[in-house]
């Protein structure tokens, strides 16, 4: 079953067809890598699937619903999380309060329980916390939950911006470059975490550079080249594609 | 965590008392009287730091709020109803007005200062409503001139219309009773009331206000203060979020404005004026910006020399001068909250690890 179908997306800016006429399917349970090279519409796609920009035309259905034109938080509140190419923090917020914060759609206090602090928001309020550090525990990054998130390691800021995603509980998770500026050692614990996170049932669609990550985990490979899909198929059969080897290798000078 | 947060609460509560016993020891009780004044201008200020400091709208325009509030009550206490027409039965009827006579002896029928107070904060939130929906879609300088405008417009409407009193103001507005014969009014007799009422107000509104900071609300107001799209992605309806605490920052002025009016017994045209909005977001600058106490503490601090006219004719180049040193030199504020828990055996009580 599909979690996820893209059907005809296009998006231009300009001259520029950033998203041109694409179509694809994420399986519930899956992990799905988005790759090509820098500027073939990787990043429009994932804002376009998750509301940031509204699509010329086309359509996008997630978890059964019609999604495409709908803002962020209503997508999020359906089941979809993020993170960010460029890691995206709350500054001046601990790391707990920032995983925190992916617990928004769970939670229901609103302005005036908040000022009152009334019993039932206190005890949402300490169960948001406990979850919070609960999934800090399962990073294994629980002993910075009061640090402040934006001081962290870069690596940490990753895992703590992953960890903020995870607080949605969500159906389908979309990954920014999760590896981008993490050492070999790193991207291979970043591997094996979304890996995890998969096994928990959700479902992942990942952009990607980092090939070794990309084929190691991903179930099905999708690969864009100026807005356009050229191919998508399972890894070993994107490896040996001869449209994605001219992409990503040039064509002969000949 | 919930008893440690309500200690500063307690600490305020006990300063209030400590103020009252040493002006009353001191024999200089005309303190209380801009210590009052101050208690109402905290209003505006703690509202406006969780605007500015916590969920980063900078507002130009909050004295506008403020005047609306202390204009409407003024008016509608002073506003001769007298003459006749069904609806004004009707409203007789309810017992929203009450029967007088102005200075000359002359029937004077006006409304109860509960009503008005009431409905000046219901015209205020409609207003901040309707202004703050279409001009909270823009950020930064953008959103600073378009509540700049907004101030302006106010303004020069108080200062233009002669149903307020124009250049004059309004003047003998009446007292507004409360309960058991304590009523806002800047009679001497009622001088040690009237401060325990104000700061009975800015203590209210400091624990609910600390409780919104530290609740869901609160993360999800930081949140779009650091990163607006990642707090929309993360289910943060942004747009409504960034509104409601502008209307709710414009009602705490408004209270401001009704109460001090009242206390005054009049209003004029400056306090709709653009230096007071510059001084309240001077004073939330000073304070620390995202720091409610520093702000709190700065803001009395500042209108009670103000209000003695320690700063004398250059009352308003102070606060520009203020503006202008913070952001030269201390950007982050006079009073952080790193500097409290540098203090040696506070460090613990943020929590931050090393």
């Amino acid at each position: 079953m599909s979690l996820l179908v893209v059907k005809a997306l296009c998006k231009r800016f300009g001259g520029l067809q950033a998203v041109g006429n694409v179509s694809f399917t994420v399986a519930a349970g899956s992990i799905k890598a988005l790759i090509g090279p820098n500027g073939a519409g990787k990043t429009t796609l994932f804002n376009l699937i998750f509301g940031a920009l509204p699509p010329d035309s086309g359509q996008v259905w997630f978890d059964g619903k019609q999604t495409d034109g709908w803002k962020p938080h209503q997508v999020a509140a359906a089941g979809m999380a993020r993170t960010f190419q460029h890691i995206r923090l709350f500054p001046k917020m601990t790391a707990w309060e920032n995983i925190a914060v992916g617990r928004h759609v769970h939670s229901r206090s609103g302005f005036l329980a908040s000022m009152l602090g009334l019993p039932w928001t206190r005890r949402e309020q300490r169960a948001v916390r406990e979850k919070a550090l609960d999934i800090m525990r399962f990073l294994g990054v629980e002993d910075r939950a009061d640090v402040e998130a934006t001081s962290l390691a870069y690596g940490q800021q990753r895992i703590i911006e992953l960890g903020r995603a995870l607080a949605c509980e969500p159906k389908l998770l979309l990954l920014d470059e999760p590896a981008a500026g993490l050492n070999m050692r790193e991207t291979s614990e970043m591997a094996k975490l979304i890996a995890r996170i998969r096994d928990t049932g959700v479902t992942v669609l990942l952009v990607e550079h980092d090939m070794t990550l990309v084929m190691n985990i991903s179930d099905e490979v999708l690969v864009l080249s100026y807005g356009e899909k050229i191919a998508d198929d399972k890894p070993l059969a994107i490896q040996k594609h001869p449209e994605v080897i001219k992409v990503y290798l040039g064509e002969d000078d000949a | 965590m919930a008893r440690r947060r309500n200690l500063p609460i307690v600490v305020l509560a006990l300063a209030v008392i400590a103020v009252h016993l040493a002006s009353a020891a001191a024999g200089k009780p005309q303190y209380l009287t801009q210590l009052t004044m101050a208690g109402y201008y905290s209003l505006v200020i703690v509202g406006l730091t969780l605007l500015m400091g916590y969920t980063g709208q900078i507002s130009l325009g909050h004295a506008g709020f403020f005047a609306i509030g202390g204009y409407t009550s003024g008016l509608l206490t002073t506003y001769n109803l007298q003459g006749g027409g069904a609806f004004l039965s009707l409203l007789r009827a309810t017992g929203l007005l009450i029967a007088g006579k102005d200075l000359y002896g002359g029937d004077l029928l006006v409304m109860r200062p509960w009503a008005a107070c009431l409905i000046a904060l219901a015209v205020t939130v409609g207003i901040a409503y309707l202004v703050g929906k279409p001009v909270l879609k823009l950020r930064g300088h953008y959103l600073a001139m378009a509540t700049l405008g907004f101030g302006t417009i106010v303004y020069k409407v108080v200062l233009g219309s002669s149903l307020v009193g124009a250049a004059d103001g309004i003047s003998d507005i009446p007292a507004f009773p409360l309960f058991a014969g304590l009523a806002v009014t800047g009679k001497s007799a009622l001088r040690v009331q009237n401060y325990y009422l104000a700061w009975g107000l800015v203590l209210g509104a400091m624990a609910l206000l600390t409780n919104l900071i530290h609740s869901r609300v609160g993360r999800a107001l930081r949140a779009i203060h650091g990163a607006e799209d990642a707090a929309n992605a993360m289910g943060v309806d942004t747009a409504r979020y960034k509104l409601h605490m502008f209307v709710l920052s414009a009602a705490l002025a408004a209270l401001g404005g009704v109460f001090l009016t009242h206390y005054n017994g009049g209003i004029g045209p400056s306090e709709a004026s653009i230096m007071k909005s510059v001084r309240y977001v001077a004073i939330v600058a000073v304070g620390g910006m995202a720091n409610l106490w520093g702000a709190l503490i700065m803001g009395v601090l500042l209108n009670f020399l103000s209000l003695r006219g320690s700063f004398g004719s250059y009352d308003d180049a102070v606060f520009g001068l203020i503006l202008l040193a913070i952001m030269l030199f201390a950007p982050d504020g006079l009073l952080r909250v790193e500097m409290v828990r540098r203090l040696p055996g506070l460090g613990r009580l943020r929590g931050r690890a090393p």
